[in-house]
């Protein structure tokens, strides 16, 4: 129907139109659209910046001009935006929806963080001026490193790393140091079987030799198979607590006195320790080290894939080996030390100048918002909600352990039997639904894993539509809609992206056309 | 709590449908001794206004570089990032979002990190470059084991003037593999013969150009030398904006090229956040450490992009990984990516060329003091002087004249006696002519009496 201007009256026209398959000339879905390479818009030619010009002057470059062309792209300063803002409208973020992955805490990031760490004072400033010039930076350093000294419970912390790998590394490191110290040499560090990946990478990189310890049935370290791998060899543990199965383990303490009962030092991944911030002090499970990422707990933002901070606590004994730099409080003024001092035992420098001061200013301005009583709650209302999530989902999905679970989830794909329907496609239909998929595939131990933390950033009406979403999807599959699944997504700006083709054959950068 | 949206109401909703009675409940596997029974000895929250509050005293505490006449390099360099750079990594989809995981809703990430990718090969003339590792000083211990891998050999020669800290850094990430590692001596101002230090064991020779006291090097025929070994040329680049002038490492001969991206995009930041470049030759890309984005289709045949030769890494390869990397330099990247792009060939170029002819005019000015040596016969925005006095207390002596006058070497070396004169200094564009006058005046007063 059309009024009398000619314009339809209705919906009808609009709901046809969508059904009748249309594809758009641009390849754009409205607000959608596609974008091309800065090469394929700009040129040579294009900049964005206006530079003062330079006077003809005689170079110092001792003929090592770089006459050659780069061939790098410009763009004036509107088409980058443009091209940026485009780019970014086809990414999903915590910004944009609840973003389950497990194991990756993807909570709000507060934008106060984003303001402070952008202060001149902390940000531009060098690395090498003079420290006299520096104060209000170590302050910041040591403030945030006696937050992390007590919420933790450990006596020492050692700031450099820059992520949570490089942490595990620092920390394995301190631990082959303190044993070289007394001149014992050990080769094996066991790590359960549910470990992240960087785990054994670790322990490889340290020059140790890396022996699995098998789960039980509950989804914990087999504390008996563990006794029987300790020995005099054994340099460390490498255990995650709350593991990644999303519990806490139980016989923590037990596993503590164990490997140091052989001589040999327990290393704590931190990667969960959101679950627990402000309830319990790893200091009093028995931990010697423990890295802590501060893009995970403390909100520091994960930025499509870092930058991280991987602080790393540690205990009386290890204290002695931490890398340089640190910083010292004097009695009128910080000072920061980057030589280790004589008869030191430092096991050296893990990075260049002190660490990620821009995610301490952060982390340190999320500890300060939350106070101990808010971070406390952080941890509550995390398990809280990952704990909702299991019990609303437990019976149309298979969770794979008996709760409570600390914060994350995990199911895995024994409910999916007989439908065709794997983990991966349950996943990229979730897609379509408006969400970014949990974990999928990890942890190891159970078959087609879905790890799901849900944050305490989300409210219960958030939490409540995902789990809606989550039963829709379940009774899809059960129902046989096979296809709503094996082409998932339909709805994304791309559909399923060949991955064995990409590492098959790869291409990996711009190339000018012949 | 502004950041917490569970009311208590709802708390209460949610224990019932779980079926506990209060929260402690679901804490019920953490050993009763272990679980804390009041809270944390620290303060308690505070407001939005009350933590900015706190963090404008910190940030009063400290200098700086640019409300003073600045000249210290040495690794970071303090450059003027367009605001659209700033602007755009804040934008909630690029901040806010995890490593690219699930290609279909990353797209945004994945093709700037193809793009940074394909700029970071570019400018350090080699074929193929990872997605970032942390910054320059990790990525170039990365590079030391790559090279033995590579080689089957585990020899690492580093060149004397390589920066200090970073020769820390791969002495560091060395210390418990069987790697050998050989330091050459610094030399400030004579070539260094590195080919008298290599062997039939060596794997690789690491170099920097420019180097730590801002010296520029030809190294095409150093590289065809070790060659003719198998041995691979390292080459590191701490201030990226020299390769908008100088000849690429590329070039030369490199068979690994590892560098500081800071200079584009990212500001100082007391250290870091900082992006690490790696790139290297296209046979050796399943030795490459860290991510890599690489370009496929989709269902439907259109060009789209994924992390690829995941089989490298240690979520899929655990112990056996090529290295334990795993979140990088993520939103550093892009930031290096929007502000190159703003830059364009033009722009990289000319911002080099300009602060080449800064760092030229601030030389001739010190050359022309009584007891200023400048060591440097080339130099490209950073060169390293000799003083008449002990370095580190003339740069002291200008602080209290809110001058910041570069790097007494000896922060460095502080036990290498034939150093403690020397001040490196670096000059960028936003390096003014007032700068250098105000610098040169009271340099000319300090080095005087």
């Amino acid at each position: 129907m059309l009024n009398k201007q000619g314009r339809p009256t209705g919906n009808e026209a609009a709901a046809n139109a969508g059904n009748t398959g249309f594809q758009s000339y641009t390849g754009a879905k409205g607000l959608d659209q596609p974008e091309l390479l800065i090469y394929e818009i700009g040129n040579t030619n294009h900049t964005g910046v206006d530079l003062p010009e330079v006077e003809d002057f005689e170079t110092r470059l001792g003929g090592l001009e770089r006459d050659q062309e780069i061939g790098l792209a410009g763009l004036s300063e509107p088409e980058a935006m443009r091209h940026y803002t485009r780019l970014s409208r086809k990414n999903y973020a915590i910004d944009m929806g609840l973003y389950p992955l497990g194991s990756c805490t993807m909570k709000h990031n507060p934008r106060l963080n984003e303001k402070v760490a952008r202060f001149a004072g902390l940000s531009d400033i060098h690395p090498l001026q003079p420290i006299s010039t520096v104060q209000g930076a170590l302050d910041v350093i040591d403030t945030l490193a006696h937050w992390l000294k007590t919420l933790t419970g450990m006596p020492a912390v050692t700031m450099s790393p820059k992520a949570g790998a490089h942490g595990e590394l620092c920390g394995l490191m301190a631990i082959r140091a303190a044993l070289a110290a007394k001149g014992d040499e050990r080769s094996i560090v066991l790590t359960p079987e549910s470990a992240h990946g960087t785990n054994p990478a670790t322990a490889a990189l340290c020059g140790y030799k890396v022996k699995a310890i098998p789960a039980t049935t509950e989804g914990r370290v087999d504390l008996e198979a563990m006794k029987e791998a300790l020995g005099p060899d054994v340099a460390a543990i490498m255990v995650t607590n709350p593991n990644t199965c999303g519990l806490f383990e139980r016989e923590i303490l037990e596993m503590a006195d164990a490997v140091h009962a052989v001589g040999g030092y327990f290393y704590c991944d931190g990667a969960n320790f959101n679950a627990i911030v402000g309830k319990v002090r790893p200091g009093d499970l028995g931990v010697d080290a423990m890295h802590i990422n501060l893009h995970k707990t403390f909100s520091t933002p994960h930025g499509g894939g870092g930058p991280g901070a991987g602080p790393v606590v540690l205990s009386e004994a290890l204290a002695p080996f931490a890398p340089i730099p640190y910083v010292l409080a004097g009695d009128d003024a910080f000072d920061i030390v980057e030589h280790d001092v004589e008869g030191g035992q430092s096991f050296g420098r893990m990075t260049a100048f002190h660490g990620q001061m821009g995610m301490f200013t952060r982390a340190l301005a999320y500890m300060m918002s939350h106070g101990s009583d808010g971070l406390a709650r952080v941890a509550e209302d995390s398990v809280l909600n990952a704990n909702y999530v299991l019990a609303s989902l437990k019976d149309v999905m298979s969770a794979s352990f008996d709760g409570p679970c600390m914060h994350e989830a995990l199911f895995d794909d024994r409910f999916l039997k007989d439908t065709g329907v794997s983990t991966l496609d349950f996943a990229k239909a979730m897609i379509d639904e408006g969400y970014h998929p949990m974990t999928m595939y990890f942890p190891l131990v159970v078959h087609g894993a879905m790890l799901i933390e849900p944050t305490e950033s989300e409210s219960k009406q958030s939490v409540d539509q995902f789990i809606g979403m989550m039963r829709h999807l379940v009774k899809a599959a059960k129902d046989g809609e096979l296809e709503r699944f094996s082409g998932a997504p339909y709805n994304a700006p791309l559909k399923r992206l060949d991955e064995t083709a990409a590492a098959r054959d790869p291409i990996l950068r711009w190339q000018a056309p012949e | 709590m502004r950041y917490l949206p569970l009311s208590s109401d709802d708390r209460q909703a949610m224990l019932h449908k779980i079926g506990a009675e209060n929260i402690n409940e679901l804490f019920i596997d953490v050993p009763d001794n272990a679980l804390l029974k009041g809270l944390i000895d620290l303060p308690k929250h505070m407001t939005e206004m009350e933590v900015e509050q706190n963090f404008q005293a910190y940030s009063a505490a400290s200098v700086p570089a640019g409300n003073v006449p600045f000249f210290v390099g040495a690794g970071a360099y303090r450059h003027h990032v367009p605001a659209s750079v700033d602007y755009q990594i804040q934008r909630g989809e690029f901040l806010t979002a995890y490593t690219p995981y699930q290609p279909e809703i990353s797209q945004g990430t994945l093709q700037a990190l193809f793009e940074f990718q394909s700029q970071v090969a570019q400018i350090t003339g080699m074929e193929v470059a990872n997605a970032s590792m942390y910054d320059g000083s990790t990525a170039c211990g990365e590079a030391a084991l790559m090279a033995c891998r590579v080689t089957r050999k585990k020899r690492i020669v580093i060149s004397g003037n390589l920066h200090p800290q970073y020769i820390d850094v791969v002495k560091t990430m060395t210390k418990f593999t069987d790697n050998i590692v050989v330091v050459d001596d610094p030399t400030v101002n004579k070539s260094e013969n590195l080919l008298d230090q290599i062997d039939e064991s060596t794997a690789c020779v690491i170099v920097q150009n420019p180097d730590f006291f801002g010296n520029l090097t030809d190294f095409t025929a150093l590289a065809d030398q070790l060659h003719q070994r198998k041995i691979l040329l390292v080459v590191v680049t701490t201030e990226i904006v020299a390769l908008g002038a100088i000849k690429s490492p590329g070039e030369m001969g490199a068979d690994i090229v590892v560098g500081e991206g800071q200079s584009i995009g990212n500001g100082l930041n007391f250290g870091g956040p900082y992006v690490g470049l790696f790139a290297t030759r296209q046979q050796y890309i399943r030795q490459m450490p860290g991510r890599i984005c690489g370009q496929t289709t989709d269902a439907d045949g259109k060009r789209g992009f994924v992390l690829t030769l995941s089989t490298r890494e240690q979520h899929i390869r655990r112990e056996k990984a090529t290295s334990n990397i795993c979140t990088n330099a993520g939103l550093c990247t892009l930031a290096f990516t929007i502000h190159m792009t703003l830059l364009g060939e033009k722009g990289y170029r000319h911002l080099a060329k300009l602060n080449h002819s800064n760092a030229v005019k601030m030389a001739d000015k010190l050359k022309a003091l009584d007891g200023v040596e400048l060591l440097n016969d080339t130099f490209f925005n950073e060169f390293t002087v000799r003083l008449n006095k002990n370095a580190a207390q003339v740069v002291e002596q200008l602080v209290e004249l809110d001058i910041i006058a570069g790097l007494p070497v000896s922060r460095l070396y502080p036990h290498n006696d034939d150093l403690k004169n020397d001040l490196i200094i670096a000059v960028t564009e936003t390096t003014s002519e007032d700068d250098m006058d105000m610098m040169i005046s009271e340099l000319k007063e300090v080095l005087s009496c």
